[in-house]
């Protein structure tokens, strides 16, 4: 029972007067109406825009947000309303639900923000209206199309589990541009389709005579040349044939497939000449299979996608053309009948019959009028105009049919293309923004412990460098920070994790030997392992300008300075508490908290490493260009 | 491979075939032009007649509603009938939405001509107020009254075997075909049987008013059904 009649219901009990008195038994109890309070108004209020409404009204679906006690979640005592901070356009078509029973779905409004709404008020999409289903359906449709786009690409980027050899041949063989080689296995076919099929065309042309004034073609003339041309192409497309049999993931359904037929019609005819070229006899009917040659040029579909959309829409028009071919047909029996008896009378016509007026009719019909047969009496004249006027009419009506299924078809293809294209932009598009929050993280926790450090230092040239960050902000980046503090880990940056993991595989040999830094040996992570959005420590020796890190608790920072001049104002710093004992080791070894520096020198023995944390606060110096120091800063 | 190209639309043969007839001079679309112009006029009559009942306070002095019980109802009767009056196919639809198993609409036919007391074939909201109002609000015998008259199909006074039978068979339709136990051919007329036996007190194959009031008085159920009306609303 639609909601919309709802009200009507009083209606039909009452009309149930009539079935009263021919009943032979008693009637059942009504059920009693417990709280038959009066009708009240509800006030919604959506974003500031008010709704008001019957109570009843809503309760008609009590499945629904609104329908149910859920709603009282959202009652504001202050207002006596309830506030539901959505979107107040959607809301509209949610309570005309309520109000006539049929879900109404706007064209301009974006499907997943449509979606959206209707979870939240509870409500299935599937009881949209007929009216608006197909709208909806379509689009839906067509934002499947893309996730499943956007998620294909996804897997295909991330590195898939390995696949067999033979999946792999698959892949090269229907993507040519997974890999280079399937690549130019691509073209390398292409040419020598292309160098078949004119082959098969030159070989006619005449070349110039034998003494004997006769005329060869050139395939006779230099016979030996194309057969080694022949066999060199066949050669490849049943090396071709065979792999992508071997490749194929269900053989039978390559068979079957029509690319497969095409393959092997390409080639037959040459292994069938091979075995014939003895029997003089059957030599007509082999050279009648070189025909087949000409199938060769089909292989080029495999290599272009209007092609294949041109045949996928003859497939589909199949009914049109079919229709076509039988009105054709119809007109050309009445035409060529007509055509016929009208020129039965005139001496030395060509219409001798029926079937030999068809070819007349055709021609006329589809206005080629080659002029080998004319009409000669008055009447064929007449009868031959209306024909040439009709087939003008009767080819030009299916015509649109086929030519709009070919160009939707194409412009389905366009948009995949378009959004192939456009899904490396979009995808960097997505990387920056996941980037941008890490990174709004990692500077400011850079520009504080700056600020700490220029505190400490007191030197206020710097000072623009402090940015103020929004409350959200910050107490977002505090639990990131307490994140950091849990596992004993931090946030780096992509870059910062690639140099180290380099750094640290490098520095396998010296890191051995400061073995007595750290309490911790268990701690390990592997830097080249595919977590490149944990948490990690790294040295950081090499890297320049301001780096600077540390924990902002009572730790020490050991902070060394490379060779670069550039370092002069900045600090590098190369993480290690002793209590975080962790560093990323290529090999995985144990190697735990260790000053690495990079280039060389082993003088470079880690010094003051294992201080106990509270220490004194230490004092921060430039570093000076030349060697490498160490320099404890202890940020507080 | 093209996937989820869905499926191109594939205007039939017929319609292509009904597209290239229509150039046919023979068959153009001048074959029928008084039924064309009849159709538009009538279209647009419905469309601009628009029914507004009379004012709230007569309503209640004629019926036995309260203003907010009037005010219920024309707020519901309105959302479906947006331009005022209901027309019978506007009533069996409304009616059927109750009943979705069955075919109401023979009975929803004859409630119809009960509330369209002045036979005009349409059913205002102050008929169907008047009707509610003595099925949910009269008396016993008002109400009473009121079947009869749903029975009478000629409104002649007399209820024959005949329309008995074509209410019964009306009623039994609604059920639908799937009912427990399953229905046969002879219910209805059998049941007609049992109804005359009850009500045609001298046996002359019509029930008139005065019999059909004593019978039902006589009879528990009925009387106990008829009180169900109190609380509908």
């Amino acid at each position: 029972m639609a909601a919309g009649v709802a009200a009507w219901l009083p209606f039909a009990r009452a009309a149930a007067i009539g079935w009263m008195p021919v009943a032979n038994c008693p009637m059942p109890l009504a059920p009693a109406d417990k709280n038959k309070r009066q009708d009240e108004l509800i006030i919604l209020n959506v974003s500031g825009r008010r709704f008001q409404t019957w109570r009843t009204t809503l309760e008609r679906y009590p499945d629904t947000l609104l329908g149910s006690t859920e709603k009282e979640f959202f009652f504001n005592e202050d207002t006596k309303e309830y506030f539901f901070d959505r979107d107040p356009e959607v809301f509209r078509c949610v309570l005309n639900f309520y109000r006539t029973g049929k879900l109404h779905y706007p064209r301009y409004e974006c499907i997943s923000a449509y979606d959206d709404e209707l979870a939240f008020y509870g409500i299935l999409p599937e009881i949209i209206g007929d009216c608006c289903y197909e709208e909806y359906k379509d689009r839906k449709r067509e934002n499947a199309e893309r996730l499943m786009d956007d998620n294909d690409s996804e897997n295909n980027q991330e590195s898939l589990p390995s696949l067999s050899f033979r999946q792999t041949m698959w892949r090269a063989f229907e993507n040519p541009h997974t890999s280079t080689l399937a690549l130019v296995f691509y073209y390398v076919t292409g040419f020598f389709i292309a160098v078949s099929v004119i082959t098969n065309v030159v070989e006619t042309v005449p070349c110039g005579t034998v003494p004997g004034n006769k005329e060869l073609p050139c395939g006779e003339r230099y016979a030996v040349a194309f057969f080694c041309l022949d066999t060199a192409c066949v050669m490849i497309f049943t090396v071709e044939y065979l792999l992508r049999l071997f490749a194929a993931p269900s053989r039978y359904r390559f068979i079957r497939s029509v690319m497969s037929i095409i393959d092997v019609v390409a080639i037959m005819p040459y292994y069938i000449g091979l075995v014939m070229t003895n029997n003089e006899d059957v030599s007509g009917a082999f050279v009648t299979l070189r025909v087949f040659r000409v199938f060769r040029i089909f292989k080029f579909s495999r290599h272009s996608q209007g092609l294949r959309i041109l045949g996928y829409t003859l497939k589909s028009c199949a009914s049109e053309l079919g229709f076509l071919l039988f009105s054709l047909t119809m007109a050309i029996i009445i035409f060529a009948t007509v055509m016929f008896y009208a020129e039965k009378g005139s001496s030395a016509s060509k219409f001798t019959s029926i079937p030999a007026s068809f070819w007349y009719t055709i021609v006329t019909m589809t206005t080629l009028g080659y002029g080998d047969m004319v009409p000669k009496t008055i009447a064929g004249k007449i009868f031959g105009s209306i024909c040439s006027l009709s087939g003008v009419l009767v080819i030009a009506l299916p015509v649109p049919v086929i030519v709009s299924n070919f160009s939707r078809i194409y412009h389905q293809n366009q948009r995949a293309d378009k959004r192939r294209a456009q899904k490396k932009a979009r995808l960097a598009r997505i990387r920056v923004a996941k980037t941008g929050s890490s990174n709004a993280y990692l500077h400011s926790k850079r520009n504080g412990l700056l600020n700490e450090a220029l505190e400490l230092t007191g030197s206020p040239e710097d000072e623009h460098l402090t940015k103020t960050t929004s409350l959200i902000e910050s107490q977002h980046h505090h639990l990131l920070h307490c994140l950091e503090k849990t596992t004993n880990h931090e946030f780096i940056d992509e870059q910062m994790f690639e140099q180290n993991c380099m750094e640290s595989s490098m520095q396998n040999y010296p890191s051995t030997r400061s073995p007595s830094l750290s309490s911790h040996p268990g701690l390990t992570t592997s830097c080249c392992s595919r977590r490149s959005k944990k948490t990690t420590h790294l040295p950081n020796s090499n890297l320049p300008a301001t780096r600077l890190r540390s924990m902002q608790e009572l730790s020490t920072i050991h902070i060394q300075g490379s060779e670069q001049p550039s370092l002069t104002t900045s600090r590098s710093s190369l993480n290690l508490k002793a209590d975080d004992g962790l560093r990323p080791n290529c090999k995985g070894s144990q190697i735990t908290t260790a000053i690495i520096s990079i280039p060389t020198p082993p003088a470079l023995t880690p010094e003051g490493e294992s201080r106990p944390p509270p220490s004194s606060p230490g004092s921060t110096t430039n570093i000076p260009p030349i060697g490498s120091n160490i320099v404890k800063v202890s940020a507080l | 491979r093209n996937p989820g190209l869905g499926n191109p639309p594939r205007p039939t043969k017929k319609a292509l075939k009904q597209r290239f007839l229509k150039l046919l001079p023979c068959c153009g679309p001048q074959a029928l032009p008084s039924v064309s112009e009849n159709s538009v006029e009538d279209e647009f009559e419905l469309s601009t007649v628009c029914h507004r009942p009379e004012g709230l306070d007569q309503l209640q002095e004629q019926t036995k509603f309260t203003r907010k019980e009037l005010q219920v109802l024309y707020r519901g009767f309105k959302n479906e009938c947006p331009s005022g009056i209901v027309n019978e196919e506007n009533f069996k639809q409304i009616y059927s939405q109750f009943f979705p198993q069955g075919d109401s609409s023979t009975y929803a036919t004859f409630l119809f001509n009960a509330f369209d007391t002045n036979h005009d074939g349409s059913v205002s909201f102050e008929d169907f107020v008047a009707g509610l109002s003595v099925i949910l609000r009269g008396t016993i015998d008002d109400r009473l009254n009121w079947a009869f008259n749903l029975y009478d199909l000629n409104k002649d006074g007399f209820i024959t075997k005949e329309e008995m039978l074509d209410i019964m068979k009306s009623i039994y339709d609604m059920m639908g075909k799937y009912t427990y136990p399953a229905l046969r051919e002879e219910a209805p007329r059998e049941h007609v049987e049992s109804f005359f036996q009850k009500m045609d007190r001298n046996k002359d194959g019509v029930v008139t008013i005065e019999e059909f009031i004593e019978s039902c008085q006589k009879d528990e159920n009925i009387m106990r059904s008829m009180q169900l009306f109190d609380n509908v609303i």
